[in-house]
């Protein structure tokens, strides 16, 4: 197996045991090259978020994984199979979360999942689901009438209902507020409980800091690292800043042994010292700094 | 990182008949749940009905009452309604509030997606057919049908609706949206009514606008359903001097086709 943090090169052959594999995808719209040879390879059980600037070809690769666009060049397997066949037995074993969502419905909530459990061969129970998205009391409201954060989940429900090998979930909690985006954290992490492999792609770090095995950060088509959270960009080996305040000025030291360095300090100040603070780069500092080009 | 469930034995699909009876009754409940298609696609005839049945009053002569005549025409665009105008509007809208993508990305089977429309439309269209008829026996005083007249009111519907719902379903693909579809094809269905024959007397009608009518369906639906409510003395008036149902078929069935053949080649399930 390779090691955690790998990411294949190009020319390497595809994986046979990943959830999804790709190699050298090539995308162009015209003159614009959206996916400009990108290589990935997502693990089973693993859930693998994708960063990326607006543009940068996260939603164009998620969907070329899903069967909905056809490619330029290169290869690619999700479940073992190319999506560009795309027969009903694969996509019974995929989940998909769209970023445009479901669509407006007249029929309720219960009926919505139902229907959709309709198409499956082993579906989830549907007041299991209902549950699981917390939807329950909801269950008799139309579709439409929902709100966003529950519509979001009704399409969530609609994903997994199916049950799901691989689930996609192209920008899940846009438009979520903060407890319901912490609701549906703790949603997903019963889902990889349950063993199911997801390719998540958010503009929000701290979401891929909290669910992510891996991450990559995807930038003018490419894929420019993979990592786990607390190690993309070198982070867990920075420098860290060590901040505080001394004769009424405030005082920065970037330093590699920042435990060294406050001991030291601590003895130049009587007691406390005033307004410390020791930071490592965060996920977003990388992250901004590996797309900077782009922007 | 959790191991991942171990592989099941892969169960079988859900089978064709199962699914295509959970997307007709979808297809049901959307349409006879959703006030505005149900008021513009089977009130609006009934309010033509009784709006045109009392301003307008020709003498057809045999003693023919205007409603007769009028009823086969309304009773066409009555099927028009339920399938080419519902159609188009229906499946635009649905293409561009992302409905056909999800269902893209489903494992149901395509076929399962058709089905479904077919069943909305023959459901409407037979609830449009039973109310007009039952408002112009209670009201309107109405010789129904008698006899082999049932057969060719049969075969004129659903050969009409066959070919306006493949129709329909080409034109939502060259809509933007619901919206745009129907800011197109309500002022054309509303035109072709006009000049086919349903609110004035076929024959009343410049000859060149016969001509324009007679390329769309909708003419041939009525006059194939002119022949069902209105006695055959009434066949001299028409232009052609007889209820030509051979070629009411034909030209149904050359639409059918050309419809066939217009949706497989441009039907999309996403937006561009």
């Amino acid at each position: 197996m390779a090691p955690v943090a790998g990411r294949p090169r190009p020319g390497d052959p595809l994986d046979p045991d990943a959830a999804i594999s790709v190699r050298g995808l090539v995308k162009r719209y015209g003159d614009f090259v959206a996916v400009d040879g990108l290589d990935l390879d997502i693990r089973r059980g693993e859930i693998f978020a994708l960063l990326g600037p607006n543009g940068a070809g996260k939603t164009t690769t998620v969907e070329i994984c899903e069967g909905y666009r056809s490619r330029d060049a290169g290869e690619v397997r999700v479940l073992g199979e190319d999506p560009a066949d795309g027969a009903r037995a694969w996509k019974a074993r995929l989940g998909i979360v769209l970023q445009s969502g479901s669509g407006d419905s007249q029929l309720t909530v219960r009926e919505l999942v139902t229907a959709q459990a309709s198409y499956y061969a082993d579906p989830r129970d549907v007041d299991e689901v209902l549950a699981l998205v917390g939807l329950t009391e909801k269950a008799g409201l139309r579709g439409r009438t929902l709100s966003g954060g529950q519509r979001r989940r009704l399409d969530v429900a609609l994903g997994i209902v199916g049950r799901p090998t691989l689930l996609f979930l192209d920008e899940p909690t846009t438009g979520f507020d903060p407890e319901a985006r912490r609701q549906f954290w703790s949603l997903i992490r019963s889902l990889r409980d349950l063993g199911t492999t997801m390719l998540l792609t958010t503009h929000y770090l701290d979401e891929a800091e909290a669910l992510a095995d891996r991450v990559g950060v995807i930038a003018r088509g490419k894929l420019v690292e993979v990592a786990v959270p607390s190690a993309l960009g070198g982070r867990e080996t920075a420098p860290a800043t060590v901040t505080w305040t001394e004769d009424g000025a405030r005082r920065t030291e970037a330093t590699a042994t920042p435990t060294a360095f406050v001991a030291d300090l601590a003895t130049r100040f009587d007691g406390e010292i005033p307004d410390l603070a020791v930071a490592r780069p965060t996920l977003e500092d990388v992250y901004l700094q590996m797309i900077g080009d782009d922007r | 990182m959790t191991a991942p469930a171990p592989a099941r034995e892969a169960p079988a699909l859900p089978s064709l008949p199962s699914v295509y009876r959970s997307r007709s009754s979808v297809e049901l409940k959307e349409f006879f749940r959703q006030r505005e298609s149900v008021v513009f696609t089977l009130l609006l005839p009934v309010l033509l009905l009784v709006v045109f049945g009392a301003v307008l009053d020709f003498d057809l002569g045999s003693g023919v009452s205007f409603t007769q005549y009028f009823m086969a025409g309304i009773i066409a665009a009555g099927i028009l309604g339920a399938s080419l105008q519902n159609m188009a509007i229906n499946i635009a809208t649905e293409r561009s509030d992302g409905t056909l993508k999800h269902l893209a990305g489903t494992p149901m089977p395509r076929s399962a997606f058709f089905v479904g429309k077919v069943v909305q439309v023959l459901a409407v269209t037979l609830a449009s057919i039973v109310v007009l008829l039952l408002i112009g026996v209670v009201f309107y005083r109405i010789d129904l049908p008698s006899g082999t007249d049932w057969l060719t009111f049969a075969w004129v519907a659903v050969l009409g609706a066959s070919a306006c719902t493949l129709l329909g379903i080409a034109i939502s693909s060259i809509a933007k949206n619901g919206r745009s579809a129907s800011a197109t094809v309500t002022p054309f269905a509303l035109l072709l009514q006009f000049i086919s024959g349903v609110f004035f007397q076929f024959s009343e009608i410049p000859s060149w606008m016969q001509t324009f009518a007679a390329l769309f369906p909708l003419k041939w639906m009525a006059q194939g359903l002119r022949s069902v409510f209105l006695p055959d003395a009434l066949a001299a008036d028409e232009p052609a001097g007889s209820w030509e149902l051979g070629r009411v078929a034909l030209v149904l069935g050359i639409w059918c086709v050309l419809g066939l053949i217009l949706c497989v080649r441009t039907f999309r399930w996403q937006d561009k």
